[in-house]
């Protein structure tokens, strides 16, 4: 008796995932299909760039300095005992270009845009602003959905390409000006072993597949959120939590394509 | 917010960003030691390249002078043959001495050329013929044990 | 009243239930140009959902429903959005949109659907707005504004494309008695002086009495009674009686069906 109402559970549960999953999958579909609008009228996606890449300027560029300069001071410690300060340069850039970059701006923009987008569609929903935009016969998806959603494919990599600047800023300003790092050869030896097209191209494509999944999940919590406070509130968090864990898990998955046996 | 306020900060941010990725390519990256479009190609056979990787430097007198452009194993002579991409600036004598060296201890491999006194010049697609292999350090060890273990007891 | 004469909405045996509960069962109701009709009901007893099958949100499992001589729930996405573009809708709390102004309120369906110049939506909208007393607020945003006012505002955004059919869910919920009046008074005059029908969905019976032509009541899923503003005063319909003048007793019982109350206090008889 127990046993079968767990069983039941169970499978409930199951049949639910792949619902959902299913959903999901049609309501990107959607976003591709209905993209139309958000190039040619390219004015709503620039309001929602304004939103989702303006607004998240400030966290980015602050988060990447302060990231940069531990980077700058733990490697200097680090690298002090082997005797290779020297590869300061090299370390902060490598770690910056080809993860912390990418994988810390996406996640700080999953909290900071993500969360907006999935409150505003969600209360939008609540507030039947949703269903009053199709009874008169303009398609949500196309007008509210998808600029959103190209928005975020474009801010991701812009932030997190400006992450790492700043952030190799902040490790210059801490092994150079503050430690002394000789100068010439932090940048240097960054050079020599920074690739453009293996770290700093992967990096940007790494970003670029954040972006994509961040928004979608950002964008698909909110449509589906149950039209009440505790459902935007609950499907607020669920937008952080899912889209966290979808940044890390692709990262491994991309980090092992990219740059296994080079 | 007034529309043209909102265009003018998303064009800063659009601007700001594409410049972050150009510095990146330029001022972190090698982009801008990296544009050897010019270039051409050697060969040379090596009996173990040890950890060399293909995009490793080739260096002459320090000097970064190419990139490896492909490792495969030549199972006509059961050598590794490396394909080397050289700037066309460079040009090095028919005699000249390819190693695979190590920067540093434990740093990464890379090729050195060393260039004999030749007077003719390597052309597009020839073979580097005299090469000296990858130090194994595994190798070393074992010659070094080796030895001690000849060695008699006191 | 002769209904079917002309009617622009008909309905005709509507069946309608989520999974398996039930909400309509065979409805049938005709609105005739140019009218005013109310459908009212208890809370929950199925008119909003009567309104989304009209607009097409929703389809009926039998049945079916015709507006303007095309039946609703045949036509595909674009045939819908097509008729949507006739329709105006007046949702609950208005639906503002948060995130533009009054004006762009009013104007997004003119700049969604027309190529009119932007100084001609400059003017219509103010015409609009105009018309339910409001042109001052042309700049506010939505949060800026009372709750009556917001509604006026999505009275003006419903018929900003001059609509051949408006629907209203609820426009009297939650209004003072001045806004009520005003509200009430905009939806007749409006109907009139753009020739279109209108369906109003209220369980407010007084102040809408005042102002439509003819009434729906419906309970538990089916029309109990129909008539004009006078019949429906005069009913000696127990349900009508009740609902009109507001009695806590009567064919709809206070008490939710439940078990034997002395049972549920744990009395022993």
């Amino acid at each position: 008796m127990a046993i079968d109402k767990h069983l039941r559970s169970i499978g409930a549960r199951v049949v639910d995932a792949v619902w959902r999953t299913g959903y999901a999958t049609r309501f990107f579909a959607l976003i591709l299909i209905h993209s139309g609008t958000s190039f040619r009228r390219f004015r709503l996606t620039v309001k929602e760039l304004f939103s989702s890449g303006v607004m998240s300027l400030i966290i980015i560029l602050v988060a990447g300095t302060f990231v940069g300069m531990v980077l700058g001071l733990q490697g200097y410690e680090t690298l002090k005992r082997y005797g290779s300060e020297s590869a300061l340069g090299s370390l902060v850039a490598l770690s910056l270009v080809r993860e912390l970059g990418p994988v810390l701006a996406a996640l700080l923009f999953a909290s900071r845009a993500g969360s907006a987008m999935t409150a505003e569609i969600g209360l939008m929903k609540a507030t039947e602003q949703i269903s009053a935009m199709e009874m008169m016969a303009v398609n949500p998806i196309a007008r509210v959905v998808a600029p959103r959603f190209w928005a975020g494919v474009i801010s991701l990599p812009l932030l997190s390409a400006l992450f790492s600047a700043m952030g190799v800023f902040g490790g210059y300003v801490v092994g150079v000006v503050l430690i002394g790092v000789d100068e010439g050869s932090f940048w240097s030896q960054m050079q020599g072993a920074v690739d453009f097209q293996h770290d700093v191209l992967n990096g940007v494509l790494k970003s670029l597949v954040f972006g994509v999944a961040v928004t979608a999940i950002a964008l698909f919590e909110g449509y589906d959120a149950p039209p009440t406070a505790e459902g935007v509130s609950g499907a607020t968090t669920r937008t952080v939590v899912q889209s966290s864990l979808a940044i890390l898990i692709l990262d491994f998955i991309l980090t092992a394509f990219m740059f296994r046996g080079n | 917010m007034e529309r043209t306020t909102l265009d003018l900060w998303v064009g800063i941010f659009v601007v700001a960003g594409i410049a972050a990725l150009v510095g990146l390519a330029l001022k972190v990256g090698n982009l801008s030691t990296y544009n050897m479009s010019e270039t051409y190609q050697l060969s040379a056979y090596f009996s173990n390249i040890g950890g060399l990787k293909a995009q490793a430097s080739i260096k002459s007198a320090g000097v970064l002078v190419g990139r490896v452009s492909g490792i495969t194993l030549d199972t006509g002579r059961y050598e590794a043959k490396v394909t080397m991409s050289i700037d066309k600036r460079y040009q090095f004598p028919r005699d000249t001495f390819a190693n695979i060296l190590t920067a540093g201890l434990l740093g990464e491999q890379y090729i050195g050329l060393v260039p004999g006194g030749d007077t003719q010049l390597l052309q597009a697609g020839e073979v580097v013929s005299k090469t000296q292999s990858a130090v194994v350090l595994e190798d070393l060890i074992g010659k070094f044990l080796y030895s001690k273990a000849e060695e008699p007891a006191k | 009243m002769s209904l079917s004469a002309s009617a622009l909405v008909e309905i005709r045996d509507v069946n309608f239930a989520y999974a398996k509960r039930s909400i309509l069962k065979g409805i049938n109701m005709t609105f005739p140009k140019g009218k005013v009709i109310a459908v009212m009901g208890g809370s929950g007893c199925g008119k909003t959902t009567l309104l989304r099958l009209i607009g097409g949100a929703l389809k009926p499992t039998t049945g079916s429903i015709k507006v303007d001589g095309q039946t609703i729930h045949g036509l595909d996405q674009q045939g819908l959005y097509a008729i949507r573009r006739k329709m105006g809708m007046l949702f609950q709390f208005g639906a503002l949109f948060t995130d533009m102004s009054v004006f762009d309120n009013v104007a997004f369906q003119m700049r969604e659907h027309t190529n009119l110049p932007e100084e001609i939506i400059h003017d219509l909208v103010l015409m609009k707005l105009h018309a339910v007393g409001l042109r001052g607020t042309h700049e506010l945003m939505p949060a800026e504004l009372s709750g009556g006012m917001a509604r006026r505002v999505a009275l003006a955004r419903t018929v900003a494309l001059d609509p051949m059919l408006i629907m209203y869910d609820e426009p009297f919920a939650g209004l003072d008695p001045i806004s009520l009046s005003v509200v009430g008074n905009l939806i007749r005059s409006l109907n009139d002086a753009l020739g279109a029908t209108s369906i109003v969905v209220t369980h407010d019976v007084q102040e809408s009495l005042k102002i439509v032509d003819y009434n729906y009541f419906i309970a538990d899923g089916v029309i109990i009674a129909e008539g004009t503003p006078d019949e429906v005063r005069a009913s000696d319909k127990p349900f009508v009686h009740q609902f009109v003048h507001g009695e806590m007793d009567g064919p709809v019982p206070f008490h939710y069906p439940g078990g034997d109350y002395r049972q549920d206090l744990h009395l022993r008889t």
